[in-house]
């Protein structure tokens, strides 16, 4: 059994947030790490290694410096990286992007791809989805539980208030939730070997029945007419009171603003 | 592709086990707007089994046209026939606008009709506005005006940025549910109600249903309450949010959450505010022992009156509150709903 798994390198927004002094994002300060829900999506690849030995192989698409996140996943235990990196391919949308990724993944053989359900610089947990459409294959997004059965995949699909258990045939793509599992820790052995792991770096003539107009800024339908840092609303009022006094307080604002 | 042809707006009408959710409503308030804007109307794609009765409902809600897509491989949501039957209206009907609620089934099934007919998707929108692009005149670039411009934040809520999708149609957008207002109903209005069937024959794509569990919930819908009185991980611990069932009980109020509490275990996760949660903004939001992590502020700052109080006078959450107390929630907490409970019994 043969399992990629799509995974990105993303600044950490989570607590590690840094603002230039007129209060634009810092970003050259921010630390890189690999995505959550990706991180998650490779270790279901990894336990499928441990109990059915299949075979795993991480792929990225990014910059050079990508290549730290594959050789994290490497030194997790996953057996093979994959960069794809070529100038024409920056500035993509989900579409350009999704288009880049099926392109790689056409050369690669797979039963099971995973993706994460969504990176946390861009929040649209669209690449996965549209990488399946791209494919022609079955999309299962929102994976909380995941399981092989023959030739194919059960998973559990959460949805707000219940959730689905689904059978897809395999071939097929399954996004991973964070909440999915907890990723191991890389192992010492496993960092000195990655480290030295020979990755495959993939460039856009490398890519399988993709068109240039698919590709990069050029092949983006969507287009960025502004961006901004966000403008919120200035801080109120802040006290420290002992308890009683801070009732008071409380209670009068609510009054003030009749909500009793 | 002649962007000419594509007219109208259209919004997904998202319906489980055959009740309209809230978000179709929401879409349909934008999509009056946008379609005022651009001298245009609004049609609802209503898709699912034997749910052609709903159609009113829509049209109450403002919707001038419904097309509903019956069949019975429909009757639970699939990504494969439900894309199936959104790119097949699409393709015949030729919307401008394509707008899909960012819910759990919109965000599955957004991206996969886009890329079936290849045209952009600007996910978890929180503002859309009919406009030119690019924004000012370019030189030497033609500046397109009746654009759909969609707003959505990145980064986890640290920026946020405007789209435009000028070349392709329909403009595809997910909204995030909870920001757009609903118009009133007005009982008894009526829509056009054309049916559109583009044949279903289940293939490889088709997943099979096993099972279908659905949470027992009896609280209420956080995104719809007032009042939220909503508790961190300054809790402390599961039971100490009995102290915030009590507040919310006398100010009419509902408990709600951050990550944080969801991730430990003390509240399941439909009761989680954030941007992996939900957003709300009702007219008082208490945030009680919740730093406010910026993903959290994501989901809550529009809230009308936001009060906070914790312990540590640096934690973010005094950013945004309108009323910021510093002290410790298990003494304030607890008197102010005896304080509250005197008073409103005062009033009655």
């Amino acid at each position: 059994m043969k399992v990629v798994v799509c995974i990105k390198q993303v600044p950490d927004t989570k607590g590690g947030v840094k603002f230039n002094p007129d209060g634009t994002l810092d970003r050259a300060a921010m630390m890189t790490i690999m995505n959550p829900d990706d991180k998650a999506g490779v270790e279901a690849a990894l336990r499928l290694k441990d109990q059915y030995g299949a075979e795993v192989t991480v792929v990225t698409m990014g910059l050079p410096k990508a290549e730290d996140v594959l050789r994290e996943a490497m030194a997790m235990g996953a057996d093979k990286g994959v960069l794809v990196t070529d100038r024409v391919l920056g500035g993509a949308d989900t579409w350009a992007t999704s288009q880049t990724l099926a392109g790689a993944l056409r050369n690669m053989e797979y039963d099971l791809i995973i993706t994460g359900r969504q990176a946390i610089d861009g929040d649209t947990a669209q690449v996965g989805p549209q990488i399946s459409e791209h494919l022609n294959i079955p999309v299962i997004s929102y994976a909380q539980n995941l399981k092989i059965e023959g030739d194919s995949v059960i998973v559990e699909r959460q949805y707000d208030d219940r959730y689905h258990v689904l059978k897809a045939k395999m071939p097929c793509l399954i996004t991973a939730l964070a909440e999915l599992n907890e990723p191991r820790y890389m192992t010492p052995g496993g960092i000195f070997d990655a480290c030295k792991a020979e990755l495959t770096v993939w460039g856009r003539a490398d890519l399988k029945d993709v068109e240039d107009s698919n590709l990069g800024l050029k092949g983006s339908p969507t287009q960025i007419a502004k961006a901004s840092d966000k403008v919120r609303k200035g801080a109120g009022e802040k006290v420290a009171l002992d308890p009683a006094e801070a009732v008071d307080y409380i209670v009068g604002k609510l009054k003030e603003k009749h909500v009793i | 592709m002649n962007l000419e042809e594509y007219k109208g707006v259209y919004v997904f009408a998202q319906q489980v086990d055959n009740i309209v959710n809230s978000i179709a409503f929401e879409l349909i308030g934008k999509g009056k707007d946008l379609a005022a804007d651009l001298g245009t109307e609004v049609t609802a794609v209503l898709v699912g089994s034997g749910v052609k009765g709903l159609a009113d409902e829509l049209a109450e809600y403002g919707a001038d046209r419904v097309i509903v897509v019956d069949d019975p491989e429909l009757k639970e949501y699939r990504t494969e026939p439900y894309a199936h039957a959104l790119s097949s209206v699409i393709e015949k009907y030729k919307p401008e606008i394509f707008l899909v609620g960012a819910t759990a089934i919109g965000r599955d099934l957004g991206p996969r009709v886009s890329a079936r007919i290849h045209t952009g998707l600007t996910a978890d929108c929180t503002q859309l506005d009919i406009g030119d692009f690019p924004l000012n005149p370019v030189p030497g670039k033609e500046q397109k005006h009746n654009q759909l411009l969609m707003t959505r934040p990145a980064f986890g809520g640290n920026t946020i940025a405007t789209i435009a999708c000028p070349d392709f149609r329909p403009q595809m957008a997910t909204v995030r549910p909870g920001v757009m207002q609903k118009k009133e109903r007005q009982a008894g209005v009526k829509a056009n109600i054309e049916e559109f069937n583009p044949g279903f024959t289940p293939n490889h794509n088709y997943v099979e249903i096993l099972e279908v569990v659905k949470a027992v919930s009896e609280t209420v819908d956080i995104m719809d309450a007032k009042i939220l009185v909503s508790g961190g991980r300054g809790m402390g611990n599961a039971e100490n949010f009995k102290i915030l069932e009590d507040l919310a009980e006398v100010i009419g109020g509902t408990v709600s959450c951050s990550r944080a509490v969801v991730d430990a275990g003390w509240k399941p996760k439909d009761l989680q505010v954030g941007q992996t949660g939900k957003t709300v903004r009702p007219n008082v939001y208490f945030a009680i022992g919740i730093s406010g992590a910026i993903q959290h502020l994501a989901g809550m700052e529009e809230s009308d009156i936001i009060i906070a109080i914790n312990k540590d006078d640096t934690a973010p959450i005094f950013d945004v509150a309108d009323y910021g107390l510093v002290g410790d929630l298990n003494k304030i907490v607890p008197a102010l709903t005896e304080k509250l409970r005197a008073e409103l019994a005062s009033k009655n």
